[in-house]
Protein backbone atom coordinates (compact mmCIF):
# COMPACT_ATOMS: atom_id res chain seq x y z
CA UNK A 1 0.00 0.00 0.00
CA UNK A 2 0.93 3.57 -0.82
CA UNK A 3 0.78 6.90 0.82
CA UNK A 4 -2.15 8.64 0.95
CA UNK A 5 -2.57 12.15 -0.40
CA UNK A 6 -2.57 14.31 2.47
CA UNK A 7 0.19 12.29 3.54
CA UNK A 8 1.96 12.89 0.56
CA UNK A 9 1.86 16.19 0.05
CA UNK A 10 3.52 16.81 3.88
CA UNK A 11 5.78 13.85 2.82
CA UNK A 12 6.73 16.31 -0.47
CA UNK A 13 7.19 18.93 1.25
CA UNK A 14 9.75 17.67 3.68
CA UNK A 15 11.62 14.85 1.65
CA UNK A 16 13.93 14.73 -1.10
CA UNK A 17 12.02 13.79 -4.58
CA UNK A 18 13.93 11.30 -6.93
CA UNK A 19 12.95 10.58 -10.08
CA UNK A 20 13.29 6.87 -11.19
CA UNK A 21 11.31 6.94 -14.55
CA UNK A 22 8.96 9.69 -16.54
CA UNK A 23 6.76 9.58 -18.52
CA UNK A 24 8.43 8.12 -21.47
CA UNK A 25 9.64 5.23 -19.59
CA UNK A 26 6.16 4.64 -18.10
CA UNK A 27 4.89 4.67 -21.36
CA UNK A 28 7.68 2.08 -22.71
CA UNK A 29 7.26 -0.40 -19.78
CA UNK A 30 3.41 -0.47 -20.09
CA UNK A 31 3.75 -1.36 -24.01
CA UNK A 32 6.18 -3.84 -23.17
CA UNK A 33 4.47 -5.69 -20.47
CA UNK A 34 1.55 -5.65 -23.10
CA UNK A 35 3.07 -7.31 -25.07
CA UNK A 36 4.66 -9.85 -22.75
CA UNK A 37 0.95 -10.81 -21.13
CA UNK A 38 -0.14 -11.36 -25.13
CA UNK A 39 3.17 -13.81 -25.38
CA UNK A 40 2.83 -15.51 -22.84
CA UNK A 41 -1.21 -16.19 -22.99
CA UNK A 42 -0.64 -16.08 -26.72
CA UNK A 43 -3.78 -13.76 -27.61
CA UNK A 44 -6.67 -12.56 -25.12
CA UNK A 45 -8.64 -15.43 -25.54
CA UNK A 46 -9.50 -16.31 -21.60
CA UNK A 47 -7.96 -13.10 -20.99
CA UNK A 48 -9.17 -10.70 -17.96
CA UNK A 49 -7.39 -7.39 -15.98
CA UNK A 50 -7.98 -6.97 -12.63
CA UNK A 51 -6.79 -3.79 -10.81
CA UNK A 52 -6.24 -3.37 -7.48
CA UNK A 53 -7.24 -0.13 -6.05
CA UNK A 54 -6.50 2.31 -6.65
CA UNK A 55 -3.44 2.69 -8.91
CA UNK A 56 -3.45 -0.65 -10.20
CA UNK A 57 -6.97 0.00 -11.57
CA UNK A 58 -5.84 3.07 -14.02
CA UNK A 59 -3.02 0.67 -15.16
CA UNK A 60 -5.53 -2.19 -16.02
CA UNK A 61 -7.47 0.12 -18.34
CA UNK A 62 -3.65 0.95 -20.37
CA UNK A 63 -2.60 -2.04 -20.42
CA UNK A 64 -6.21 -3.15 -22.01
CA UNK A 65 -5.75 0.20 -24.02
CA UNK A 66 -2.44 -1.63 -24.97
CA UNK A 67 -3.75 -4.74 -25.61
CA UNK A 68 -6.69 -3.70 -27.95
CA UNK A 69 -4.50 -1.66 -30.11
CA UNK A 70 -2.19 -4.45 -30.68
CA UNK A 71 -5.00 -7.61 -31.01
CA UNK A 72 -8.17 -5.61 -31.85
CA UNK A 73 -9.76 -7.11 -29.40
CA UNK A 74 -11.35 -6.42 -26.05
CA UNK A 75 -10.04 -7.73 -22.56
CA UNK A 76 -12.68 -7.58 -19.29
CA UNK A 77 -11.43 -5.53 -16.52
CA UNK A 78 -12.19 -5.88 -13.13
CA UNK A 79 -11.11 -3.42 -10.49
CA UNK A 80 -10.69 -5.15 -6.96
CA UNK A 81 -10.56 -3.66 -2.84
CA UNK A 82 -8.85 -6.03 -0.93
CA UNK A 83 -9.40 -3.71 1.99
CA UNK A 84 -11.52 -6.77 3.44
CA UNK A 85 -8.61 -9.39 3.26
CA UNK A 86 -6.11 -7.50 4.61
CA UNK A 87 -4.43 -9.37 7.41
CA UNK A 88 -3.37 -5.89 9.77
CA UNK A 89 -7.21 -5.07 9.77
CA UNK A 90 -7.22 -6.23 13.57
CA UNK A 91 -4.34 -4.34 14.44
CA UNK A 92 -5.88 -1.11 12.80
CA UNK A 93 -8.13 1.30 15.57
CA UNK A 94 -9.87 3.19 12.85
CA UNK A 95 -10.84 0.54 9.91
CA UNK A 96 -9.68 1.98 6.68
CA UNK A 97 -11.55 3.52 4.05
CA UNK A 98 -13.72 0.75 1.79
CA UNK A 99 -13.66 1.00 -2.25
CA UNK A 100 -16.38 -1.06 -4.00
CA UNK A 101 -15.08 -4.53 -6.14
CA UNK A 102 -16.34 -4.08 -8.76
CA UNK A 103 -15.64 -7.15 -11.31
CA UNK A 104 -18.54 -7.57 -13.51
CA UNK A 105 -17.84 -10.98 -15.41
CA UNK A 106 -17.20 -14.70 -14.07
CA UNK A 107 -13.48 -14.99 -13.62
CA UNK A 108 -13.59 -19.01 -12.82
CA UNK A 109 -11.29 -20.47 -15.80
CA UNK A 110 -9.86 -17.44 -16.95
CA UNK A 111 -6.54 -16.39 -17.07
CA UNK A 112 -6.88 -13.45 -14.66
CA UNK A 113 -3.89 -11.05 -14.86
CA UNK A 114 -3.74 -8.92 -11.44
CA UNK A 115 -2.68 -5.21 -11.74
CA UNK A 116 -0.93 -3.07 -9.43
CA UNK A 117 1.55 -0.19 -9.14
CA UNK A 118 4.38 -1.18 -6.61
CA UNK A 119 5.11 -4.80 -5.77
CA UNK A 120 6.83 -4.14 -2.01
CA UNK A 121 6.31 -6.93 0.73
CA UNK A 122 3.30 -8.90 -1.43
CA UNK A 123 1.07 -8.89 1.55
CA UNK A 124 -1.48 -6.66 -0.77
CA UNK A 125 -1.15 -9.75 -2.98
CA UNK A 126 -1.52 -12.15 -1.07
CA UNK A 127 -5.13 -10.31 0.05
CA UNK A 128 -5.95 -9.81 -3.46
CA UNK A 129 -5.35 -13.26 -4.23
CA UNK A 130 -7.78 -14.39 -1.54
CA UNK A 131 -9.91 -12.13 -2.27
CA UNK A 132 -10.37 -12.72 -6.61
CA UNK A 133 -11.02 -16.77 -5.15
CA UNK A 134 -13.58 -15.80 -3.31
CA UNK A 135 -15.84 -14.77 -6.23
CA UNK A 136 -14.53 -17.48 -8.37
CA UNK A 137 -11.39 -20.36 -9.47
CA UNK A 138 -9.06 -19.06 -12.18
CA UNK A 139 -7.53 -20.72 -14.72
CA UNK A 140 -4.21 -19.26 -13.45
CA UNK A 141 -3.39 -15.71 -11.61
CA UNK A 142 -0.57 -13.76 -13.06
CA UNK A 143 0.76 -10.28 -11.65
CA UNK A 144 1.58 -7.17 -13.50
CA UNK A 145 2.96 -4.51 -11.43
CA UNK A 146 5.50 -1.47 -12.56
CA UNK A 147 7.76 -1.45 -10.06
CA UNK A 148 8.74 -4.19 -8.08
CA UNK A 149 11.01 -2.36 -5.36
CA UNK A 150 11.47 -5.46 -2.58
CA UNK A 151 11.54 -6.01 0.69
CA UNK A 152 9.52 -9.46 0.27
CA UNK A 153 7.56 -10.68 3.25
CA UNK A 154 5.85 -13.57 1.54
CA UNK A 155 6.85 -15.65 -1.08
CA UNK A 156 5.36 -14.06 -3.91
CA UNK A 157 6.74 -12.81 -7.53
CA UNK A 158 5.21 -11.09 -10.33
CA UNK A 159 4.86 -12.35 -13.63
CA UNK A 160 5.42 -8.96 -15.46
CA UNK A 161 7.86 -5.97 -14.43
CA UNK A 162 8.07 -2.51 -15.17
CA UNK A 163 11.11 -1.79 -13.44
CA UNK A 164 13.23 -3.76 -10.68
CA UNK A 165 14.01 -0.91 -8.11
CA UNK A 166 16.61 -1.10 -5.23
CA UNK A 167 15.31 0.28 -2.24
CA UNK A 168 15.73 0.40 1.83
CA UNK A 169 13.04 0.08 3.54
CA UNK A 170 12.12 3.59 5.05
CA UNK A 171 12.21 5.17 1.44
CA UNK A 172 8.89 5.36 -0.28
CA UNK A 173 8.21 4.87 -3.59
CA UNK A 174 5.54 6.86 -5.12
CA UNK A 175 3.98 6.27 -8.68
CA UNK A 176 1.75 9.29 -9.85
CA UNK A 177 -0.53 8.72 -12.73
CA UNK A 178 -2.59 11.65 -15.43
CA UNK A 179 -5.61 10.00 -14.11
CA UNK A 180 -5.22 10.99 -10.71
CA UNK A 181 -3.94 14.63 -12.48
CA UNK A 182 -0.05 14.22 -12.10
CA UNK A 183 2.71 13.93 -14.78
CA UNK A 184 3.24 10.19 -15.30
CA UNK A 185 5.95 9.12 -13.12
CA UNK A 186 7.95 7.05 -10.19
CA UNK A 187 9.81 8.49 -7.93
CA UNK A 188 11.68 7.60 -4.74
CA UNK A 189 11.04 9.69 -1.40
CA UNK A 190 13.57 9.44 0.77
CA UNK A 191 13.12 8.55 4.29
CA UNK A 192 13.90 11.32 7.11
CA UNK B 1 -12.75 9.88 6.74
CA UNK B 2 -13.50 7.06 9.64
CA UNK B 3 -16.43 6.48 12.36
CA UNK B 4 -14.55 7.70 15.79
CA UNK B 5 -16.93 5.76 17.63
CA UNK B 6 -17.00 2.71 20.31
CA UNK B 7 -20.63 2.49 19.81
CA UNK B 8 -23.82 3.45 17.68
CA UNK B 9 -26.56 4.22 20.54
CA UNK B 10 -28.58 6.87 18.23
CA UNK B 11 -28.88 8.86 15.34
CA UNK B 12 -29.25 11.94 17.32
CA UNK B 13 -25.25 12.29 17.94
CA UNK B 14 -24.27 11.77 14.33
CA UNK B 15 -23.06 13.92 11.73
CA UNK B 16 -24.27 14.08 7.87
CA UNK B 17 -21.14 13.18 7.08
CA UNK B 18 -20.77 10.56 9.45
CA UNK B 19 -24.26 8.68 8.30
CA UNK B 20 -22.89 9.40 4.35
CA UNK B 21 -19.53 7.94 5.56
CA UNK B 22 -21.55 4.94 6.68
CA UNK B 23 -23.95 4.24 3.71
CA UNK B 24 -20.99 4.33 1.60
CA UNK B 25 -19.62 1.90 3.76
CA UNK B 26 -22.45 -0.59 3.30
CA UNK B 27 -22.22 -0.15 -0.79
CA UNK B 28 -18.93 -2.09 -0.65
CA UNK B 29 -20.61 -4.75 1.74
CA UNK B 30 -24.33 -4.60 -0.68
CA UNK B 31 -21.60 -5.82 -3.38
CA UNK B 32 -20.05 -8.63 -1.09
CA UNK B 33 -23.95 -9.63 -0.34
CA UNK B 34 -24.67 -10.15 -4.17
CA UNK B 35 -21.45 -12.64 -4.52
CA UNK B 36 -21.74 -16.18 -4.71
CA UNK B 37 -20.18 -16.73 -1.71
CA UNK B 38 -21.31 -14.39 0.62
CA UNK B 39 -18.24 -14.14 2.60
CA UNK B 40 -15.34 -12.19 3.78
CA UNK B 41 -12.63 -12.44 6.67
CA UNK B 42 -12.61 -8.95 7.95
CA UNK B 43 -13.67 -9.81 11.15
CA UNK B 44 -12.26 -13.58 11.21
CA UNK B 45 -11.55 -14.16 15.53
CA UNK B 46 -14.27 -11.31 16.86
CA UNK B 47 -16.94 -12.31 19.03
CA UNK B 48 -20.56 -10.75 18.18
CA UNK B 49 -23.35 -11.04 20.88
CA UNK B 50 -26.99 -10.80 19.67
CA UNK B 51 -28.57 -9.88 23.61
CA UNK B 52 -31.97 -9.44 22.88
CA UNK B 53 -34.78 -8.76 25.58
CA UNK B 54 -37.51 -8.39 23.03
CA UNK B 55 -38.78 -10.50 20.17
CA UNK B 56 -37.20 -9.86 16.96
CA UNK B 57 -36.75 -11.88 13.65
CA UNK B 58 -35.66 -9.54 11.27
CA UNK B 59 -32.98 -7.55 12.91
CA UNK B 60 -31.55 -10.46 15.14
CA UNK B 61 -31.37 -12.59 12.14
CA UNK B 62 -30.35 -9.60 10.02
CA UNK B 63 -27.50 -8.92 12.51
CA UNK B 64 -26.66 -12.96 12.77
CA UNK B 65 -26.31 -12.99 9.02
CA UNK B 66 -24.21 -9.79 8.32
CA UNK B 67 -21.63 -10.79 11.23
CA UNK B 68 -21.31 -14.60 9.94
CA UNK B 69 -20.87 -12.91 6.45
CA UNK B 70 -18.09 -10.72 8.08
CA UNK B 71 -16.25 -13.84 9.48
CA UNK B 72 -17.21 -13.48 13.47
CA UNK B 73 -18.33 -15.92 15.77
CA UNK B 74 -22.13 -14.73 16.99
CA UNK B 75 -23.84 -16.21 20.60
CA UNK B 76 -27.17 -15.29 20.64
CA UNK B 77 -28.74 -14.69 24.10
CA UNK B 78 -32.56 -14.63 24.65
CA UNK B 79 -33.44 -13.60 28.37
CA UNK B 80 -35.67 -16.31 28.80
CA UNK B 81 -32.95 -19.34 28.38
CA UNK B 82 -30.22 -17.17 30.51
CA UNK B 83 -29.58 -16.29 33.63
CA UNK B 84 -31.45 -13.09 33.09
CA UNK B 85 -34.94 -14.95 34.38
CA UNK B 86 -32.65 -15.61 37.56
CA UNK B 87 -32.63 -11.90 38.78
CA UNK B 88 -28.98 -10.92 37.09
CA UNK B 89 -29.07 -6.96 35.95
CA UNK B 90 -28.52 -6.52 32.41
CA UNK B 91 -25.23 -4.74 33.37
CA UNK B 92 -24.01 -7.69 35.34
CA UNK B 93 -25.28 -10.10 32.46
CA UNK B 94 -23.43 -8.13 29.97
CA UNK B 95 -20.31 -7.63 32.02
CA UNK B 96 -20.14 -11.84 32.26
CA UNK B 97 -20.09 -11.52 28.08
CA UNK B 98 -17.47 -9.52 28.10
CA UNK B 99 -15.48 -11.39 30.27
CA UNK B 100 -15.53 -14.20 27.42
CA UNK B 101 -14.12 -11.75 24.95
CA UNK B 102 -16.98 -10.28 23.26
CA UNK B 103 -15.97 -7.36 20.88
CA UNK B 104 -19.47 -6.48 20.06
CA UNK B 105 -22.61 -6.15 21.75
CA UNK B 106 -26.23 -5.91 19.83
CA UNK B 107 -28.81 -4.90 22.22
CA UNK B 108 -32.63 -5.03 21.74
CA UNK B 109 -34.32 -3.80 24.95
CA UNK B 110 -37.63 -2.62 26.07
CA UNK B 111 -36.51 0.20 28.19
CA UNK B 112 -35.26 3.27 26.53
CA UNK B 113 -31.70 4.23 27.01
CA UNK B 114 -30.67 0.47 28.08
CA UNK B 115 -28.37 0.34 25.23
CA UNK B 116 -26.29 3.69 26.42
CA UNK B 117 -26.17 2.01 30.36
CA UNK B 118 -24.59 -0.90 28.59
CA UNK B 119 -21.84 1.11 26.60
CA UNK B 120 -20.73 3.20 29.50
CA UNK B 121 -21.14 -0.01 31.84
CA UNK B 122 -18.42 -2.23 29.05
CA UNK B 123 -15.28 -2.08 27.08
CA UNK B 124 -17.00 -3.73 24.23
CA UNK B 125 -18.26 -1.86 21.10
CA UNK B 126 -22.34 -1.67 21.64
CA UNK B 127 -24.74 -1.04 18.81
CA UNK B 128 -28.41 -0.29 20.17
CA UNK B 129 -30.63 -2.86 18.32
CA UNK B 130 -33.67 -1.14 19.34
CA UNK B 131 -34.40 0.58 23.01
CA UNK B 132 -38.11 1.31 24.13
CA UNK B 133 -39.54 3.80 22.39
CA UNK B 134 -36.06 5.54 21.77
CA UNK B 135 -33.85 4.69 18.72
CA UNK B 136 -33.25 2.16 16.36
CA UNK B 137 -30.52 3.75 14.45
CA UNK B 138 -29.54 0.74 12.36
CA UNK B 139 -33.38 0.47 10.77
CA UNK B 140 -32.72 4.33 10.02
CA UNK B 141 -29.43 3.68 8.24
CA UNK B 142 -30.55 1.18 6.19
CA UNK B 143 -33.94 3.29 5.33
CA UNK B 144 -31.53 6.04 3.86
CA UNK B 145 -30.05 3.57 2.15
CA UNK B 146 -32.78 1.95 -0.03
CA UNK B 147 -34.17 5.55 -0.36
CA UNK B 148 -30.31 6.29 -2.22
CA UNK B 149 -30.02 3.05 -3.83
CA UNK B 150 -33.22 3.74 -5.51
CA UNK B 151 -31.56 7.16 -6.87
CA UNK B 152 -33.05 9.80 -4.64
CA UNK B 153 -30.91 12.44 -3.55
CA UNK B 154 -31.61 13.53 0.37
CA UNK B 155 -31.79 17.44 0.01
CA UNK B 156 -35.14 18.28 -0.30
CA UNK B 157 -36.70 14.74 -0.24
CA UNK B 158 -40.20 15.02 0.66
CA UNK B 159 -40.63 11.82 2.57
CA UNK B 160 -43.77 11.08 4.74
CA UNK B 161 -43.62 8.56 7.87
CA UNK B 162 -47.63 7.36 8.57
CA UNK B 163 -48.52 5.92 11.75
CA UNK B 164 -48.04 5.53 16.09
CA UNK B 165 -44.96 8.48 15.78
CA UNK B 166 -44.57 8.54 19.41
CA UNK B 167 -44.14 4.89 20.09
CA UNK B 168 -42.05 4.49 17.62
CA UNK B 169 -38.63 4.50 17.51
CA UNK B 170 -38.34 3.57 13.54
CA UNK B 171 -39.44 7.13 13.72
CA UNK B 172 -37.49 8.97 15.81
CA UNK B 173 -33.98 7.52 14.30
CA UNK B 174 -35.48 8.40 10.80
CA UNK B 175 -36.56 12.01 11.39
CA UNK B 176 -33.20 12.63 12.49
CA UNK B 177 -30.94 10.97 9.94
CA UNK B 178 -33.76 12.77 7.37
CA UNK B 179 -33.40 16.09 8.40
CA UNK B 180 -29.82 16.42 9.58
CA UNK B 181 -29.52 15.29 5.50
CA UNK B 182 -31.86 17.82 4.59
CA UNK B 183 -34.81 16.10 3.50
CA UNK B 184 -38.48 17.94 4.52
CA UNK B 185 -40.19 14.71 7.09
CA UNK B 186 -43.81 14.91 7.61
CA UNK B 187 -45.08 13.29 10.52
CA UNK B 188 -48.66 11.96 10.09
CA UNK B 189 -50.69 10.39 12.40
CA UNK B 190 -53.47 10.41 14.84
CA UNK B 191 -53.65 12.86 17.65
CA UNK B 192 -52.98 10.76 20.55
CA UNK B 193 -49.60 8.84 18.66
CA UNK B 194 -48.11 12.44 17.80
CA UNK B 195 -45.60 13.17 20.68
CA UNK B 196 -45.51 16.33 22.06
CA UNK B 197 -43.29 19.41 20.38
CA UNK B 198 -42.11 16.61 17.14
CA UNK B 199 -41.59 20.24 15.19
CA UNK B 200 -38.27 20.77 17.45
CA UNK B 201 -36.65 17.66 16.14
CA UNK B 202 -37.54 19.54 12.59
CA UNK B 203 -40.47 17.37 11.08
CA UNK B 204 -43.86 18.82 9.79
CA UNK B 205 -47.04 17.19 12.02
CA UNK B 206 -49.99 16.27 9.94
CA UNK B 207 -53.74 14.43 11.02
CA UNK B 208 -54.90 14.47 7.63
CA UNK B 209 -53.32 11.38 5.53
CA UNK B 210 -54.69 12.67 2.14
CA UNK B 211 -53.43 16.10 2.65
CA UNK B 212 -50.02 15.14 3.58
CA UNK B 213 -49.22 12.66 1.09
CA UNK B 214 -49.48 15.55 -1.52
CA UNK B 215 -46.93 14.45 -3.25
CA UNK B 216 -44.32 13.21 -1.52
CA UNK B 217 -41.56 11.16 -2.47
CA UNK B 218 -40.85 8.24 0.34
CA UNK B 219 -44.21 6.90 2.24
CA UNK B 220 -42.91 4.86 5.89
CA UNK B 221 -45.47 3.49 6.78
CA UNK B 222 -45.25 2.09 10.63
CA UNK B 223 -46.42 -0.84 12.39
CA UNK B 224 -49.52 -0.79 13.89
CA UNK B 225 -48.51 -1.80 17.19
CA UNK B 226 -52.22 -4.10 17.70
CA UNK B 227 -50.71 -4.99 21.25
CA UNK B 228 -51.20 -1.19 22.26
CA UNK B 229 -55.26 -1.82 21.58
CA UNK B 230 -56.14 -1.81 24.84
CA UNK B 231 -54.78 1.82 25.69
CA UNK B 232 -57.48 3.71 24.02
CA UNK B 233 -55.43 4.96 21.57
CA UNK B 234 -57.59 4.61 18.93
CA UNK B 235 -61.20 3.22 19.03
CA UNK B 236 -61.04 0.44 16.25
CA UNK B 237 -58.88 -0.62 14.29
CA UNK B 238 -60.97 -0.49 11.16
CA UNK B 239 -60.97 2.60 11.48
CA UNK B 240 -57.40 3.46 12.01
CA UNK B 241 -57.27 1.64 8.86
CA UNK B 242 -59.61 3.99 7.39
CA UNK B 243 -58.15 7.29 8.24
CA UNK B 244 -53.97 6.12 8.22
CA UNK B 245 -54.08 3.30 5.88
CA UNK B 246 -51.87 3.20 3.00
CA UNK B 247 -54.03 2.00 -0.28
CA UNK B 248 -53.77 2.28 -3.67
CA UNK B 249 -55.96 5.24 -4.25
CA UNK B 250 -53.95 7.15 -1.62
CA UNK B 251 -50.64 5.91 -3.16
CA UNK B 252 -51.49 8.13 -6.41
CA UNK B 253 -51.56 11.13 -4.26
CA UNK B 254 -47.51 11.00 -3.82
CA UNK B 255 -45.10 12.06 -6.30
CA UNK B 256 -44.80 9.45 -9.07
CA UNK B 257 -42.65 7.12 -8.76
CA UNK B 258 -42.75 7.56 -5.00
CA UNK B 259 -41.49 4.62 -2.66
CA UNK B 260 -43.38 2.76 -0.24
CA UNK B 261 -41.27 1.60 2.93
CA UNK B 262 -42.53 -0.33 6.57
CA UNK B 263 -40.04 -1.70 8.62
CA UNK B 264 -42.00 -4.62 9.15
CA UNK B 265 -43.29 -6.42 10.41
CA UNK B 266 -46.11 -5.27 8.15
CA UNK B 267 -50.27 -6.13 9.20
CA UNK B 268 -51.94 -6.78 6.05
CA UNK B 269 -55.21 -4.54 5.30
CA UNK B 270 -54.14 -2.76 8.46
CA UNK B 271 -51.70 0.48 8.06
CA UNK B 272 -51.11 -0.98 4.37
CA UNK B 273 -53.08 -2.84 1.71
CA UNK B 274 -52.10 -6.26 0.54
CA UNK B 275 -52.22 -4.29 -2.99
CA UNK B 276 -49.73 -1.94 -2.08
CA UNK B 277 -47.27 -3.71 -0.23
CA UNK B 278 -46.91 -5.91 -3.26
CA UNK B 279 -46.86 -3.19 -5.91
CA UNK B 280 -43.68 -2.02 -7.67
CA UNK B 281 -43.84 0.77 -5.72
CA UNK B 282 -42.90 -1.42 -2.36
CA UNK B 283 -39.38 -1.84 -1.65
CA UNK B 284 -40.02 -3.40 1.54
CA UNK B 285 -38.13 -6.56 0.69
CA UNK B 286 -35.38 -4.69 -0.79
CA UNK B 287 -34.73 -2.96 2.89
CA UNK B 288 -34.35 -6.21 4.15
CA UNK B 289 -31.77 -7.41 1.75
CA UNK B 290 -30.30 -4.11 1.94
CA UNK B 291 -30.29 -4.05 6.16
CA UNK B 292 -27.89 -7.04 6.23
CA UNK B 293 -25.08 -4.63 4.04
CA UNK B 294 -25.63 -1.90 6.22
CA UNK B 295 -25.16 -4.13 9.30
CA UNK B 296 -22.02 -5.38 8.27
CA UNK B 297 -20.95 -2.14 7.27
CA UNK B 298 -21.76 -0.72 11.13
CA UNK B 299 -20.20 -4.09 12.45
CA UNK B 300 -17.00 -3.07 10.37
CA UNK B 301 -16.52 0.14 11.07
CA UNK B 302 -16.66 -0.43 14.87
CA UNK B 303 -14.64 -3.11 15.17
CA UNK B 304 -10.97 -1.36 15.01
CA UNK B 305 -8.79 -2.49 18.08
CA UNK B 306 -7.94 -1.59 21.33
CA UNK B 307 -11.43 -0.41 22.08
Amino acid sequence: MTLGRAELMIAQDKKQEKLIMDAHEVARALTRIAHEILERNKGITDLALVGIRTGGVHLAHRFAKRIQEIEQGQVPIGELDITLYRDDLALKKDQPVLKKTNIPFNISDLKVVLVDDVLFTGRTIRAAMDGLIDLGRPAEIQLAVLVDRGHRQLPIKATYIGKNIPTSRDENVQVFLEEEGEEDRVVILNGA
Amino acid sequence: MSLKRKDLISIAPLSSDEIMFILETADSFKEVTGREIKKVPALRGKTVVNFFFEPSTRTRTSFELAAKRLSADVINFSPSSSSVVKGETLLDTARNIEAMQADIIVLRHQAAGAAETLARGVKSSVINAGDGWHEHPTQALLDLFTIREKGLAFKGLRVAIVGDIAHSRVARSNIYALTKLGAEVLAVGPPTMMPASLEKLGAQVHYNLDKALQGVDVIMMLRLQLERQGRALFPTIREYSNLYGLTAERLRLAAPGALVMHPGPINRGVEIAPDVADSFSSVILDQVSNGVAVRMGILYLLSGANQ
